[in-house]
């Protein structure tokens, strides 16, 4: 974790503190300590053991792995969620900063707070209510955008939903609640950027394009690591959308879609909790190398 | 407090608004002027993130018939928006109250445990030491970068090994771990609160735990508001947990109760009976589940950008 550590400018405390005597830290944290294993650590080792036991308890070596990957929906559902990751990795990087330099082109400031703020406000549908709008916008017969979706030659909900359109259309839901969010950060992140660098751009002769691609881009990308980091982990447990996707269709469209899915129906359907958490597992390292990697490699994190 | 977030944060959290005006305004108008690319860019989307919300509260005025053949931006009536409320307010007698009863159950009560549990432990991490105080900031970086639906599945079978499956606080509880709240609270205390304001505490015989209530905690308005909203938020739209962890449909969140809901409209399930909700009901129950969140964004739109970023600065 020693590059987590390079990054101490601006942040004197490390140098001044002063060990308190006695043990009370220990007594502010004791609570949080409770929650985060019995939250955090004990599900991960659970998960852990039924991953590799049997229904009876016994070591089962990777055979709830085995069992998982030779299910006819596994591969699917990884190729599922793996194009709906292109698909939404590739819309937030480009339209998150593209907006984000566009907003912060603006002359007047208060059109771009009140803009970034309407940009925001789907952010208050996540989850379920957002899948219920677009259920409603994705309809032909009921949605203010039935002319695009007919002028695209779709007439019913089932011909918008078409296997070959749910990675675009969960991307779609995800952008639409998430994007305002990235788009606030982003332009903190562009407020950072010292004004000389772009004043000695401009009278270089730098254009808005030029500025941009040399200068802004640049000095965002840890921003956009950390952005497509985030969506990258958050993409992989794809399941309310599907779900209810599923729900609306009566099962044709949606089912079994993301590897979440997989491992629900294994548990509930199924009654198999042990190839349940070997899915489980998978995903979880899969977040835990991501947050781990990131936090260790990528300096934006100060802890001391 | 006079203190606010964004003084508390502002070397790590560039909020909006600090850039320098200057004569380049003109400037840039006049260039703006010239090229209306960016403006026509910016206003599509606008429509794009504005408009489904708008449609939304709109169609909760109509009836069906109305939503299939009118106008789509139009209002539908009182009467008909009467006429919905009682509908969904009838529907299973009461659950829509039942199930909004719930979320503010659950949200209310993570968010008392939460700052209970964040405020002191951010304290700690950021003014005490202790022996695994690194391990365990690092281990709160880690969990707090992780997808919170990474752990429901194995959630679920840790709670049904206890027999807790059913109980609220198979919901609460999980909810009340909030790493990034700890985050939070390091980052504040870390950034805002002088040292040698607790080490004269300490000097005027204050006890540790003194120092904490009597110095720190007063200081912490900020960070229990900001902690608050994000927690709040993030709990009231968890879909995930209680879908998996909840038996029952009275004890469901709103969430889950509008999946509920889903499957009863004869448009999505066609085999649904005498039971059926007409689709401006659902879109009237979903503009109730994301009104408190609605609200707390408006009022709180300043936290929500200090937030956001400080939840990943540290320069």
């Amino acid at each position: 974790m020693s590059a987590a550590t390079t990054n101490q400018a601006g942040a004197p405390r490390s140098t001044r503190r002063a060990p308190w005597p006695g043990r009370a830290g220990h007594g502010f944290v004791a609570a949080y300590l409770l929650l985060l294993i019995a939250f955090g650590v004990v599900p991960t080792v659970y998960a852990v053991y039924f991953a590799f036991t049997d229904g009876d308890g016994g070591f089962s070596g990777l055979s709830n792995f085995a069992t998982a990957a030779r299910d006819f929906r596994y591969l699917p559902a990884i190729g599922h969620v793996a194009l709906y990751l292109v698909f939404w990795l590739a819309a937030l990087v480009i339209f998150v900063v593209g907006l984000s330099l566009l907003l912060h082109r603006l002359s007047a400031r208060g059109v771009s707070r009140a803009l970034r703020f309407l940009y925001y406000i789907p952010g208050a549908l996540a989850g379920a209510a957002s899948v219920m709008v677009w259920l409603f916008l994705l309809d032909p017969t009921v949605s203010p955008a039935s002319f695009l979706l007919r002028a695209l030659g779709y007439d019913t909900f089932g011909q918008v939903i078409a296997p070959g359109h749910l990675p675009i259309l969960f991307t779609l839901i995800a952008f639409w609640t998430g994007a305002g969010g990235w788009i606030v950060v982003m332009y903190g992140a562009l407020n950072n950027i010292p004004h000389d660098l772009i004043e000695a751009a401009r009278i270089d002769g730098a254009g808005a394009w030029q500025t941009a691609r040399r200068i802004q881009i640049p000095l965002l990308r840890k921003w956009i690591v950390y952005m497509v980091i985030l969506a990258f982990a958050g993409g992989t447990q794809l399941f309310v959308e599907p779900q209810l996707l599923s729900q609306a269709s009566v099962g044709v469209a949606g089912r079994d879609y993301s590897l979440n899915q997989l491992s629900y129906d294994f548990a509930f359907q199924n009654n198999d909790v042990n190839t349940a958490a070997a899915i489980s597992v998978e995903l979880l390292v899969v977040g835990l190398v991501v947050a781990a990697l990131f936090v260790a490699r990528s300096g934006f994190f100060d802890a001391d | 407090m006079p203190t606010d977030t964004r003084t508390a944060l502002s070397h790590a959290a560039p909020v909006a608004g600090t850039r320098p005006p200057g004569g380049e305004r003109t400037r840039r108008r006049g260039h703006l002027a010239r090229n209306p690319l960016p403006a026509l860019v910016l206003a599509l989307f606008v429509v794009f993130f504005v408009l489904p919300v708008l449609w939304l509260v709109l169609a909760a005025t109509k009836t069906d018939d109305q939503l299939v053949h009118g106008n789509p931006l139009s209002f539908g009536s009182w009467h008909a928006l009467r006429a919905n409320w009682d509908a969904l307010t009838a529907y299973q007698g009461d659950a829509i109250f039942l199930w909004l009863r719930n979320s503010a159950l659950y949200s209310f009560a993570a968010l008392v445990i939460t700052l209970a549990v964040a405020v002191p432990a951010g304290y700690a991490l950021a003014m005490t030491e202790f022996r695994g105080r690194r391990t365990l900031l690092i281990a709160t970086l880690v969990v707090m970068l992780m997808p919170n639906a990474t752990l429901v599945v194995p959630l679920f079978l840790e709670i049904n090994a206890v027999h807790l499956i059913g109980s609220m606080w198979s919901i609460i509880l999980p909810y009340s771990f909030y790493p990034f709240g700890v985050y939070l609270a390091y980052i504040y205390f870390s950034t805002a609160l002088p040292r040698d304001l607790m080490d004269a505490a300490r000097l005027d015989g204050c006890s540790e735990f003194g120092a904490f209530r009597r110095v720190a905690l007063p200081l912490a308005a900020p960070i229990v508001a900001l902690v608050g909203f994000f927690s709040f938020v993030a709990n009231w739209t968890n879909y995930f947990l209680p879908y998996v962890l909840l038996p029952e449909s009275n004890q469901f969140p709103v969430q889950v109760g509008l999946g509920t809901l889903l499957d009863d409209v004869p448009q999505f399930n066609p085999t649904v009976g005498n039971l059926a909700v007409q689709r401006p009901e659902l879109a009237l129950a979903t503009l109730l589940a994301i009104t408190p969140v609605l609200v707390v964004f408006l009022f709180s739109q300043r936290f929500l950008v200090a937030g956001m970023l400080a939840g990943a600065t540290k320069e």
